[in-house]
């Protein structure tokens, strides 16, 4: 793309506030129209998604007084996948007294993200991260603690203070347990009204507004529309287009890729960030790959043989014939560096035939020196439900051999486009959560999706909803409008399609085949040959689907097997615009390494001159290509630099 | 590698209102590196190419964190390994030749969704009752403001554990939901901030179990055997010590 190009394409107004950095969310809050309490019981909000965002987003919401109407499609909102983070969030408290402040959380986050995400935005969430800390102690989030009674600290990738606040691995779990348990509260008080097993299907617009959503009954297939007056979409990243990833069976694009297809546009989606420790493949019946939290970097060593070939066990190999090649390469942050650079350079060892495991597609991580220099007991303490997980899929015991760990496909940075305030180009939809793409650039730094996800549901969208709605003016709706009915129509016939096929493959063939093109096409490293053909494929793979599936069952009961087929099936048709995405920015940055950009010594090249912007594509119909919006992005504060961990 | 072929039987169910009944599949050559679910998935590949419909069970983060997946395995909740869900059970627990039957969490509170799937809205429910701490977003004072000492931030913690995956209560003769009940009540009454609201708390959530038709506590401790997260018996000896207080107090 030239700039010539670029000047010709349509500009997208981030709405960010006027003013100093460290003041604009402070002077937005105070500019920023209120509802009157007594009429924010008038207007229902509906949030799709009970993680981290949407649940304290539903909580919060429900407290000022909106009524909130709340989905998901798990069987308890406490199901969310936000469960599973393990390492912990990020807050610049500085109470470890080691340089923190809030303008280093948000210069550490620009930095991390290769200076790809808005400073405005990215300064508001490092703000914010210090009262998330506080509201979730009150609610009772177990963090850990020093012996003196006061909250522990450890460190993360790509940081060189400790800000970050965890319980043991379990640091995801106990936050959305404190979200769910505020969220219950509000159920309780009959403030919210919670949907579990209600999968949203599509999006509503009357007027150019978001004004409902339709849904399926998980347990018995009904489909039926809702109203509200403000939509929000909490429903988290779409990493399982790679069918292999670290998220959950469920997570899927759906709700993000109907609403694309109603008009809201998608941001970055080729943003992927492939996490540089998990569990490698062992089989080709696998069904996910399993995080072992980047943490364990903190005390664990990554090594590789120098020789190629050396099949000796780890325990036989002496010290100066093993690489530590992180520490090798980047002596000051060593194994911390971020994780695009820790995962691009296992594959790099592996390419060499360095790698190590019955696959050679693995890297060790070991933790003999911390063991000898800390004692089994603390290290236990650290990690120890970490390295039980490790030992019951694995069957080896990481106290006494390496653990052996490879990259795998674990957070999308990409996401619907959102301004400031969190609104997506559509009135009235907002997007908040790992579905936006707003504020981790090209690369999320560890122990921040956590911070994003609470700072969105809590704090953030507590004030900008309100000024939506105070200055909207919103006709009333029914059910029986023309646009509800045939969305629900659409949905019906969609279902009744994907039935009536009875093809000879399963969905998860079709998923899987998608996934191992995504993973070499658009993974890792990526070219432009590559991504072309791939462009190429999604479409054969996709209408092969339409006519080859199994879906077996009805529409009117519970059937897994037909949600996994809807859920695919959007999989099939948001894969090319990733790919499209990936192809158009002929730059590396980040997660997104593209081949054709790179130093002589084989570091990504970012080209800030062309391509310090955001990408949002517009949906142009299945099989036409979406148009592509650009939002520059402007640095005022942070000049991008070549982002050195040396 | 190894490769095993077992023989499972399976309880299927169309419906809440369906009449179930046992079936016999074979799941063959599976890896023993492979998980019980992942051998499910092989047995479901099948079924769905033969165009019939596969086994349904829950699941979702295949990591023993969510809670979701779950099933009665030759009689034991999440199977023959201790402290771990059914998703990280591997199938290197068994040998080749082994008959494993398959049911789903029994109870009354627990209605039968379809096959393995059983509806846990109850366990929802009973947290709705006062498992929480009541405090609005933004009026929380600084973290640091109330220092927990460590042994009882790490007695919450432990508590806190608990998935809500329901093993304790396909596990207990009475179907009593007391051990997920206790390790909430305990992880908030450990620590300062949820000890304005500790007596109502427990009184709130015992009289909304009883509510949803699951049974007393005997102490028959096949609750803490059943529980993956090691959970202990000694919460629900805590939660009975409270739950007397609290209902004389209350008086
Ligand atoms: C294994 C793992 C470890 C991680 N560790 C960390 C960490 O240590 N620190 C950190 O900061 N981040 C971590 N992350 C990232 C972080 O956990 C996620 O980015 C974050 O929790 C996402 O939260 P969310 O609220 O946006 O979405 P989610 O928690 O994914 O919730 C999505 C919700 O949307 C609902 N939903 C989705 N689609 C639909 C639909 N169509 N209809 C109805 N409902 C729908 C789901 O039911 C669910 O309730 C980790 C991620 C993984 C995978
Ligand atoms: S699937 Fe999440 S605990 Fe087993």
């Amino acid at each position: 793309m030239s700039q010539h190009d670029v000047s010709k394409r349509k500009t997208l107004d981030s709405k960010i506030p006027e003013g100093a950095l460290s003041e604009k969310w402070t002077q937005h809050k105070f500019n920023m129209k209120l509802v009157n309490p007594a009429n924010k019981r008038k207007y229902k909000v509906i949030v799709v998604g009970t993680g981290l965002a949407g649940a304290s987003a539903s909580a919060t919401l429900s407290e000022l007084g909106y009524q909130v109407h709340t989905f998901c499609f798990h069987d308890t909102p406490r199901r969310a996948h936000s469960i599973a983070a393990q390492g912990g969030i990020n807050a610049a408290k500085n109470y470890q007294n080691d340089g923190d402040s809030i303008y280093r959380l948000f210069y550490d986050t620009i930095k991390g993200g290769d200076f790809r995400a808005r400073e405005a935005n990215v300064h508001r969430l490092a703000e914010i991260s210090v009262n998330i800390i506080d509201q979730c102690v009150a609610q009772g989030v177990p963090f850990a603690r020093e012996y003196g009674g006061l909250l522990d600290n450890r460190s993360f990738g790509g940081a060189q203070v400790s800000r970050t606040f965890y319980a043991k691995g379990q640091t995801g779990q106990q936050l959305l347990l404190g979200a769910y348990s505020a969220l219950m509260k509000q159920v309780n008080a009959g403030a919210v009204t919670m949907y579990t097993e209600h999968e949203m299907m599509d999006l509503v617009i009357i007027d150019g507004k978001a004004r409902g959503i339709v849904t399926r009954n998980l347990k018995t297939g009904e489909i039926a529309s809702h109203t509200a007056d403000a939509v929000l979409l909490c429903t988290g990243g779409y990493g399982n287009v790679f069918y292999l990833s670290t998220n959950a069976m469920g997570s899927n694009v759906t709700a993000a890729w109907k609403a694309h297809k109603r008009g809201a546009y998608f941001a970055n989606p080729c943003y992927t960030q492939i996490h540089p420790t998990c569990i490698p493949v062992h089989g080709d019946y696998q069904s996910k790959l399993t995080l072992m939290s980047e943490s364990l970097r903190n005390d664990g060593r990554v090594w590789v043989p120098k020789k190629v070939g050396d099949d000796r066990h780890p325990s036989e190999i002496p010290d100066d014939e093993r690489d530590y090649y992180l520490e090798r390469k980047y002596p000051s942050f060593g194994n911390l560096v971020p994780r695009d650079l820790a995962s691009r350079n296992a594959k790099y060892v592996c390419d060499e035939g360095r790698g190590v495991g019955p696959t050679k597609l693995a890297v060790y991580l070991d933790f003999r020196d911390s063991i000898n220099r800390l004692g089994k007991d603390a290290i236990e303490a650290r990690y120890g439900n970490l390295f039980d997980m490790y030992q019951s899929i694995t069957d080896s015991n990481p106290y006494e051999e390496p653990m052996m760990i490879y990259p795998a496909v674990h957070y999308t940075m990409g996401g619907l486009w959102v301004d400031y305030n969190l609104m997506s180009n559509i009135e009235g939809l907002f997007v908040l959560g790992e579905a936006n793409f707003s504020d981790h650039g090209a690369n999320r730094l560890g122990a921040s999706a956590l911070m994003q996800g609470l700072a969105d549901g809590y704090f953030v969208i507590s004030y900008t909803l309100g000024n939506y709605l105070a200055n909207v003016d919103l006709n009333s709706i029914s059910l029986e409008n023309e646009s509800f009915l045939s969305a629900e129509k659409d949905v019906q016939e969609r279902i009744e399609r994907l039935l009536s096929i009875r093809g000879t493959k399963t969905v998860d063939e079709f998923h899987r085949e998608l996934g191992l093109l995504m993973w070499d096409k658009c993974g890792m490293s990526r070219n432009e040959e590559g991504l072309k053909e791939a462009i190429r494929r999604i479409p054969e793979i996709r209408k092969s689907f339409w006519n080859d599936v199994m879906v077996t069952g009805s529409n009117n009961s519970f059937n897994q097997t037909l949600e996994k087929a809807l859920r695919v099936a959007d999989f099939l048709e948001f894969a090319e615009t990733m790919c499209r995405d990936a192809l158009e920015r002929k730059e590396s940055c980040g997660g997104h390494f593209r081949e054709d950009s790179q130093t002589p010594e084989g570091e990504a090249l970012r080209n800030d001159t062309e391509f310090t912007n955001v990408f949002a594509w517009e949906f142009k119909g299945i099989d036409n290509k979406p148009e592509l919006h650009i939002e520059e992005l402007e640095f005022e504060n942070v000049q991008p630099s070549v982002r050195s961990y040396k | 590698m190894k490769k095993i072929t077992v023989k499972l039987v399976v309880w299927r169910q169309n419906g809440p209102d369906e009449k179930g009944f046992f079936k016999t599949y074979f799941a063959e050559n599976i890896d023993t590196d492979a998980s019980f679910l992942e051998m499910l998935d092989v047995v479901n590949e099948g079924l769905v190419k033969n165009g019939s419909e596969p086994i349904a069970f829950a699941h979702d983060c295949r990591e023993g964190i969510c809670g979701t997946c779950g099933a009665v395995v030759n009689g034991e909740a999440h199977g023959p390994r201790e402290k771990l869900t059914l998703c990280q059970l591997h199938m290197r627990s068994f040998s080749n030749g082994d008959t494993i039957v398959l049911e789903p969490f029994r109870a009354r509170a627990l209605p039968i969704v379809k096959d393995l799937v059983v509806d846990r809205s109850a366990l929802d429910r009973i947290v709705q009752a006062g498992g929480y701490i009541s405090v609005r977003t933004g009026s929380a004072p600084d973290a640091n403001a109330i220092p927990v000492p460590k042994k009882d931030a790490d007695q919450a913690f432990d508590a806190a554990q608990c998935i809500g995956c329901a093993a304790c209560v396909a596990a207990c003769p009475n179907a009593s939901a007391m051990l997920m009940m206790s390790a909430k009540v305990s992880h908030l009454s450990s620590l300062p901030q949820g000890q304005p609201e500790s007596k109502q708390r427990v009184l709130d959530m015992v009289s909304q179990m009883v509510k949803e038709g699951f049974g007393g506590c005997s102490n028959e401790y096949q609750c803490e055997v059943a529980c993956p997260k090691g959970i202990s018996v000694k919460y629900i000896a805590q939660l009975n010590r409270q739950y007397l207080l609290s209902a004389i107090k209350s008086e």
